[in-house]
């Protein structure tokens, strides 16, 4: 076969359907690596016209431009939409768009799953959207702390939109991050082994984790939140045993990581350009590796100091002042590994490096300004005050913005396949850089002369006119910088002037492919012996194309693709992936009529919506897999392995194993929140508590350990051969016990309205209720699948992701239980 | 504390710029491991934040308000927008907006909210503390000088936020004695 003739027939079996339909049906990671990334930069561009108009309201005082109530929706939109519709989107969409080219893979763990990600996102931000054009966008601040926030000094539906919308936005952050996980651990070339992975792969494996115990959290939060508001259910309301700190714990611990989510990424564009840009590998890859790991497991101890003024003892205070601190040095560590790596190469001043200058010197003062404010009494003071603004500002627009941006004329060349053609990026970074500085350093200023944040208005005689004056000026300065950066992205698109392949002379895999990339990335896939690739090989484009890698002849019109064994690197299972497909998109849209349904207390509709989407869950799952035992594929190069369904081990194993981990998350949350209510709230205790029955208890645990253990029985029967359906018939009943006692727990949960006790064991037996009907589900439908002949002793995937679920409940059960029930007998 | 900023500042500036220039930085990959990363990335930070952090507690562990004999007790009560104070030493006399002090002698105030969280600032008598519901957070002030300053309630609580402020007035001992006799209102 010869090249082209390759590339033809590999281009059918990967093409998404042509034209503007294609968007709808696509599952391929570089169109919606692509999607991802135009629609959060059109969230930028909408979070900075909001930024402009903060900026016309400050700039004189006594400002009519925008009462209070109209000022406080613009800037809580513009910290809501920058942090969650712009920041997190833009990495999702790098990593998606870039993972599998840098593996040296064909695409994504789950493409399916990666478009309903997307969809989520664009539906959940035009909800925010639609709120804000029609006036009544939140306006509590972007964290949205309650009382403030809750039903009784919130009444309006503005408060529903950001708890909803943003939910549902999560719903895409939890899909993405468990997507690159499991693409970044499986779905490598083979030989690339852990220490042999680009940088960025590891930065976006460390960040996606990081979303997975980071926004759960924020995820209940806003559950308990909207439950208060739309039923009453007291979770924050300190006369009736909740607690308004409850909420300010679960949102920092959210919200502190979510720094760090934003900037690993940033950091990991660094660590790929600077060192291209210095002609030498990055220096001490194993440090900066462990500095970024150890920055993630610190992230998660600190989020206590964005509550410093709320009356926390003070060995709390000390502890958390220290910690903070620390963090300054994993960060210390990386930054002067790309000062060596600079060092130790040639660097250069094209246009990538000009915006990684510019994150050096931004970034450095917002971490200076950090450790400052980690300092207790001097946060005291400068809490809440414009200085912590412009310290935010310098921390996510140094540390993101200008990173990204080096990002963006990277790997612009690869997007389009051409060159730049008009040099406007230069000109336009200058204006950035100068904007920027000028509009923060003077909020410094006003900020240590007494500027709270979040004020409409300001009086002449508060002396701040000058100073807001020149901070304004700045901003629309940076403004004008950033509409020459789409200027000069348009015209590029639009200027037919073509690129060499690898512009950059860089060393990794997605400069190994013709650009624009092809639907399928590589013709054949490349066995990987070293971190640059193309430095090692610089022929291994061309041999790719002939088809001399692994997978290198198309067969059946087969997706295929491999993945690889964690560690080593060594391919372990043969992989076909679905094809285009609307049932991402749909599926979607009946999540957003759900979500929509509790916006507008429309509740008759929300049983249809979740009828809904089981029927298109089911139809997902069932789409997939074969009535016959695949034979050990021949990959090429003498290699061959099993197809992925006959594994115990299966990529929807792992994706249901870290799905599972931040679902745990939101259930330690949830146990961490009733212990805190319980111990640290005034209301306490309950007026009555829960009658603890041993019946209940006894027929709970018993279906635990009956669905667990006969699941178990059932899988390792249906390994030798035997009949499957009999114990599979028992793990149901299992399930349903447990379903059983929860739902009891709820209906005799003592008067949940009353008191937050209440309010949360019916959270509580909700939660239990739900894994264990789900559970009982997936138990259905793998009998369903036995019976179809989709299943056999060598077809056992599908059993073993049913088992995770299945323990699931049945653990979370048995703890939800004897929590519950023991509150009931210590009283 | 900003000129030891300014100083970090301006070395990672400099360590930016001369790469540009000269080509003679520490040769062979395990020197510069050692040079920058284990000398300027791990043990400078370390002992940069170390003194930082023992400034920090220290000055924090001054600002801890003592038992001392001659303190006194005052409520501060936030609402949406409002703060009515309340005192000890004379039960039943409250007053909105504006809190008196004795000048020269602890005030400990108890802070409290009727609605939605707020926070309890005069910037140049103390920190800023909030005022959190169900709860009472103390907070210890003092003026050295009798005269007027201003305070602010910063935390964000909607609508009225920025006309959210007050005043406190600090008494020499006489105007003290008046002010609790009631004869100045
Ligand atoms: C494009 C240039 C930008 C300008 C001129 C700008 C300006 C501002 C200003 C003036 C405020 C203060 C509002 C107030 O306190 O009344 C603000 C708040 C904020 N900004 Fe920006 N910003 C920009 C970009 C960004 C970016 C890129 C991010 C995040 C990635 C961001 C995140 C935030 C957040 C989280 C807040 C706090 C909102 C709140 O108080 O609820 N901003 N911004
Ligand atoms: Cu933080
Ligand atoms: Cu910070």
């Amino acid at each position: 076969m010869k090249a082209l003739e390759r590339h033809r027939k590999l281009t059918t079996i990967w093409a998404s359907e042509p034209g503007f339909r294609g968007w709808f049906s696509t599952v391929n990671h570089t169109d919606l690596g692509r999607m991802f990334l135009t629609t959060a930069f059109f969230f930028f561009i909408v979070g900075g016209l909001l930024a402009m108009l903060i900026r016309a309201q400050l700039a004189t005082p006594h400002s009519a431009f925008a009462g209070a109530e109209i000022y406080n929706q613009i800037f809580t939109m513009h910290g809501t939409i920058m942090m969650f519709l712009f920041a997190i989107p833009t990495f999702e969409g790098l990593a998606i768009y870039l993972l599998p080219k840098i593996l040296g893979s064909r695409d994504l763990a789950f493409p399916r799953l990666t478009a309903y990600g997307y969809w989520c996102y664009v539906f959940g931000g035009s909800m925010l959207l639609v709120a804000m054009v029609l006036g009544i966008a939140p306006e509590g601040g972007w964290f949205m702390y309650p009382p403030l926030s809750g039903p009784i000094h919130s009444p309006g539906i503005n408060t529903d939109f950001w708890l909803i919308g943003i939910t549902f936005v999560e719903i895409s952050a939890i899909a993405a991050a468990v997507e690159i996980t499991v693409s970044v651990l499986k779905y490598r070339a083979p030989g690339m082994s852990l220490d042999k992975m680009p940088i960025f792969a590891w930065y976006a494996l460390i960040t996606a984790l990081m979303i997975l115990t980071g926004f759960p959290p924020l995820i209940l939060g806003s559950v308990l939140l909207e439950l208060e508001r739309a039923f009453g259910l007291p979770f924050f309301q300190v006369d009736l045993g909740g607690d308004s700190l409850l909420w300010q714990h679960l949102f920092w611990l959210f919200g502190h990581p979510e720094v760090y989510i934003i900037f690993l990424p940033a950091a990991g564009v660094i660590s790929t350009v600077l060192p291209v840009m210095c002609r030498t590998p990055l220096l001490g890859y194993g440090w900066v590796v462990a500095a970024a790991v150890s920055l993630a497991f610190l992230s998660f101890g600190l989020w206590v100091h964005h509550m410093f003024t709320t009356g926390i003892p003070h060995m709390g205070l000390a502890f958390f002042s220290a910690a903070s601190t620390l963090v300054a040095v994993p960060t210390g560590i990386q930054i002067f590994a790309w000062i060596g790596t600079m060092w130790k190469g040639k660097p250069d001043l094209r246009l990538p490096m000009l915006h990684i200058l510019g994150f050096f010197c931004t970034f450095v003062i917002g971490g200076l300004t950090g450790v400052m404010v980690a300092v207790v009494p001097f946060d005291w003071q400068a809490h809440d005050t414009a200085f912590i603004t412009a310290h935010l500002h310098y921390v996510l627009f140094g540390g993101f913005v200008f990173p990204i941006f080096a990002g963006l004329y990277y790997w612009l060349p690869h997007f389009t396949g051409r060159q730049r053609f008009f040099r406007l990026g230069e000109f336009a970074f200058a204006l950035i850089f100068v904007g920027f500085h000028v509009t923060f350093l003077a909020m410094h200023w006003v900020g240590l002369l007494g500027q709270r944040r979040r004020i409409p208005t300001y009086a002449p005689e508060d002396g701040w006119t000058t100073i807001n004056l020149i901070s304004s000026v700045g901003s629309f300065v940076l403004a004008i910088g950033i509409a020459m950066v789409l200027l000069d992205v348009i015209l590029h698109g639009l200027t037919f002037y073509r690129g060499p392949r690898n512009p950059w002379n860089a060393g990794t895999l997605e400069w190994a492919m013709t650009t624009p990339p092809p639907a399928y990335n590589f013709a054949s896939l490349p066995h990987v012996t070293g971190r640059e690739p193309l430095h090692d090989d610089p022929e291994l484009p061309a041999r790719l194309a002939r088809g001399e890698g692994y997978l290198g002849t198309p067969k059946h019109d087969w997706r295929e693709t491999l993945t690889v064994d964690i560690a080593s690197g060594r391919p372990d299972m043969h992989v076909i992936y679905p094809g285009n497909t609307r049932l991402p998109i749909v599926m979607s849209a009946v999540t957003g009529l759900f979500f929509l349904s509790l916006l507008l207390k429309f509740y008759w509709t929300v049983p249809v919506a979740v009828a809904g989407v089981i029927c298109l869950a089911w139809r997902w799952v069932w789409k997939q897999g074969r009535k016959d035992d695949l034979e050990p594929m021949s990959l090429g190069r003498g290699l061959k392995v099993a197809n992925a369904a006959m594994s115990r081990r299966s990529p929807g194993w792992w994706g249901t194993a870290f799905l599972l981990t931040a679902n745990a998350t939101f259930f330690g949350s949830l146990l961490f929140g009733f212990a805190f209510l319980w111990t640290v709230a005034p209301g306490w205790p309950p007026p009555a508590w829960l009658a603890a029955s041993p019946f209940e208890l006894g027929a709970g645990l018993a279906g635990a350990v009956l669905s667990s253990g006969a699941m178990r029985h059932t899988m390792r029967t249906n390994r030798k051969g035997g009949k499957p359906v009999l114990g599979l018939i028992l793990t149901l009943a299992g399930a349903l016990a447990i379903a059983f006692a929860c739902a009891a727990l709820m209906t005799r949960a003592p008067a949940p309205v009353e008191h937050a006790y209440g309010a949360t064991l019916l959270v509580l037996g909700g939660y239990g209720l739900f894994h264990a009907c789900l559970a009982a589900l997936m138990v259905v439908f793998l009998i369903a699948r036995v019976r179809g002949g989709y299943t056999s002793s060598g077809r056992q995937a599908e059993f073993s992701i049913v088992t995770l679920w299945v323990d699931y409940a049945a653990v979370i059960g048995v703890l939800i239980l004897l929590v519950a029930h023991a509150s009931g007998f210590s009283s | 504390m900003l000129s030891g900023a300014g100083v970090i500042f301006a070395l990672v500036m400099v360590l930016l710029v001369l790469p540009y220039r000269a080509q003679n930085g520490p040769k062979g990959e395990t020197r510069q491991i050692r040079v920058w990363i284990v000398g300027l990335g791990l043990a400078f930070p370390m002992t940069v934040l170390a003194a930082l952090l023992g400034y920090g507690l220290f000055v924090g562990e001054q600002l801890l308000p003592r038992d001392l004999p001659d303190v006194v007790r005052v409520g501060a009560e936030g609402r949406q927008w409002a703060w009515t104070f309340t005192y000890e030493d004379a039960p039943g006399t409250t007053t909105q907006d504006v809190l008196h002090i004795p000048a020269g002698r602890p005030v400990d105030v108890a802070i409290t909210t009727a609605d939605v969280i707020h926070s309890f600032w005069v910037p140049r008598l103390a920190g800023k503390l909030d005022a959190v519901p169900g709860r009472a957070n103390i907070l210890r002030i003092e003026a050295d000088a009798p005269g007027v300053y201003q305070g602010l309630s910063a935390e964000f609580s909607g609508a009225g936020y920025d006309r959210f402020t007050f005043s406190v007035t600090a008494h020499d001992a006489a105007g003290w004695q008046a002010f609790l006799r009631g004869d100045e209102r």
